[in-house]
């Protein structure tokens, strides 16, 4: 399976797929002749659960628990939305970047490059602010238009573009995966370049890109907590607002973290689903 | 008769220092079939690739049934796809099945129905042998059984020419003989080939003409058994002496 780094800008995701409690992988169990059970058994899994386990009974009958769970959930719905707009815009960018960025075109190449350079050499939140506050108005206003683009969108569309950075390095790690002979292949029996990288480059790039694509879906779901300081109602915006009301804080951030580490873990045991479907004919290329 | 293929002084150099091919004349009339051997390095693979421009030559050129690759504006894509070209790793596209890699350019390059693709597929697969593993994907299939459906790949399109470069290399030693056989159909079926190989038995009972390439150029020529008994340049009798020891 190819392996890329997260190109996430939180490195390692929390639940890293290299070390799901699946013990038949023979790297993990095989480091010598002696590996015992407790070695290779996943205690993170149990440790995890367990905190899961212990947040979700104080959500459900500590009454401050869960009055405050009540009071952050309703950002639930915007922080999918958010999160779900922001993937799908930029998987669609970044694949164009990605396309751009392994081009033979020198202009195409670098453009991508200095957008992806740009995006990663600057903090989110930072870019957050500058696209929402900087970049929306000012387009706007040198348009002549006024500024109607609602504060969720900006905050949507500047995870998108930050993303579309991060993602384009993964459809390019992944488009390079594929193996110089299989290009050659195809344009031996006389596809152009186009329909090589349509028909025989994207669809194994695609099964490559797929983990740590979903690892990325994952940073995207985190990060929606950083538009809150835009002042959109998300869950992270709900719990500063009860939190700074009530000043309960303690109840405020760990149904908050309960929420989004519930989420978390959800999407990761999904994405291993959708990778155990994927992987049964992606190997053993030649 | 007019050449199929007709080479004329192809030089390629790769970055400032690699001057892999320097100079080579090359014509293989139709129906024949021509095997190039050589040491290693020693520009064979790629005065093939070149053929199917696949590796774009600095300078000399290269017609293929009276077309000129390299002049501006020829239609490579056209070409190649009348330029079979089997590769030393197979270069199957692993994620579709052995039907689809064997139709694929049929549909996309010349504008086939799935049925009539699936059915010139099917033939294709049937010449080679294993029309049973039409649905099977390629790491499913041995060595030998994927060269065999790269060889239908191409066959497929209906080539002028078909171009092997060291098609048994990487296969296990029992498998050699299976796709070998299909060469040798080819040949007696009147395909134009031009074969890299180590496999001199394949060249005394299919090869016209044995060319032997060192640093670049073709050192000498001629039919298989004057070139492994009579040669009279010392390279390509030391070349020889190396690889019919046993």
């Amino acid at each position: 399976m190819p392996q890329f780094a997260t190109a996430g800008p939180h490195g390692a995701e929390p639940f890293d797929h290299d070390h799901r409690p699946d013990t038949s992988a023979p790297r993990w169990g095989s480091r010598n002749d002696t590996t015992a059970w407790y070695d290779t058994f996943p205690w993170w899994a149990i440790v995890v659960g367990l905190i899961l386990a212990w947040l979700a009974a104080l959500v459900i009958w500590d009454a401050g628990y869960n009055r405050a769970f009540d009071r952050i959930i309703p950002g639930l719905w915007l922080t999918i939305r958010a999160t779900l707009w922001s993937f799908a815009i930029s998987c669609v960018v970044g694949l164009f970047v990605a396309l751009a960025r392994t081009s033979r075109n020198t202009v195409a190449r670098n453009v991508a490059r200095s957008y992806i350079e740009l995006i990663r050499g600057i903090p989110i939140l930072v870019l957050i602010f500058t696209f929402a506050l900087v970049v929306v108005p000012e387009a706007s206003a040198a348009l002549g238009q006024p500024n109607r683009i609602s504060t969720e969108w900006r905050a949507i569309l500047a995870l998108s573009i930050i993303y579309a950075g991060y993602i384009a390095e993964i459809f390019r790690a992944g488009i390079q995966s594929v193996d110089r002979g299989q290009i050659e292949a195809g344009r031996s029996i006389g596809l152009s370049r186009r329909q090589t990288t349509q028909a025989i480059v994207l669809p194994q790039a695609f099964r490559a890109v797929v983990p740590p694509l979903g690892n990325d879906f994952i940073a995207i779901l985190k990060d929606t907590s950083l538009l809150s300081v835009l002042g959109v109602l998300d869950l992270t915006q709900r719990a500063r607002q009860y939190s700074s009301g009530s000043f309960k804080f303690r109840d405020s951030y760990l149904a908050l973290a309960f929420i989004y580490l519930s989420l978390t873990v959800i999407l990761s045991l999904l994405l291993q689903v959708v990778e155990r479907r994927l992987s049964p004919d992606r190997e053993g290329a030649h | 008769m007019a050449s199929m293929i007709s080479v004329r002084d192809l030089h390629k150099t790769f970055g400032k220092d690699i001057h892999a091919v320097r100079g080579v004349d090359l014509d293989v009339d139709e129906g024949e079939v021509v095997v190039i051997v050589g040491p290693s390095g020693s520009g064979k693979s790629t005065v093939l690739r070149c053929l199917n421009m696949l590796e774009t030559p600095t300078f000399g050129t290269i017609e293929i049934d009276g077309v000129d690759l390299t002049a501006s504006g020829a239609d490579l894509d056209l070409m190649r796809a009348e330029v079979g070209m089997v590769f030393q790793q197979f270069n199957l596209f692993p994620h579709l099945t052995v039907l689809d890699n064997v139709t694929l350019a049929q549909r996309k390059v010349r504008g086939r129905s799935k049925a009539d693709a699936n059915a010139e597929a099917m033939r294709q697969l049937t010449r080679v042998g294993i029309p049973e593993k039409a649905g099977a994907y390629p790491k499913q299939l041995s060595g030998g059984q994927k060269q065999r459906v790269a060889i239908a790949r191409s066959l497929a399109m209906g080539p002028k020419v078909m171009l092997f470069d060291e098609p048994t290399s990487a296969l296990d030693p029992e498998m050699v003989k299976e796709v070998l056989d299909v060469m040798l159909e080819l040949a007696a079926a009147g395909m134009t080939m031009a074969v890299v190989t180590h496999e001199m038995g394949f060249a005394r009972a299919a090869a016209d003409r044995v060319i032997f390439i060192d640093e670049g150029l073709f050192v000498e020529q001629g039919p298989p058994d004057e070139m492994f008994d009579r040669a009279t340049e010392q390279r390509t009798i030391d070349f020889f002496d190396k690889i019919l020891a046993h």
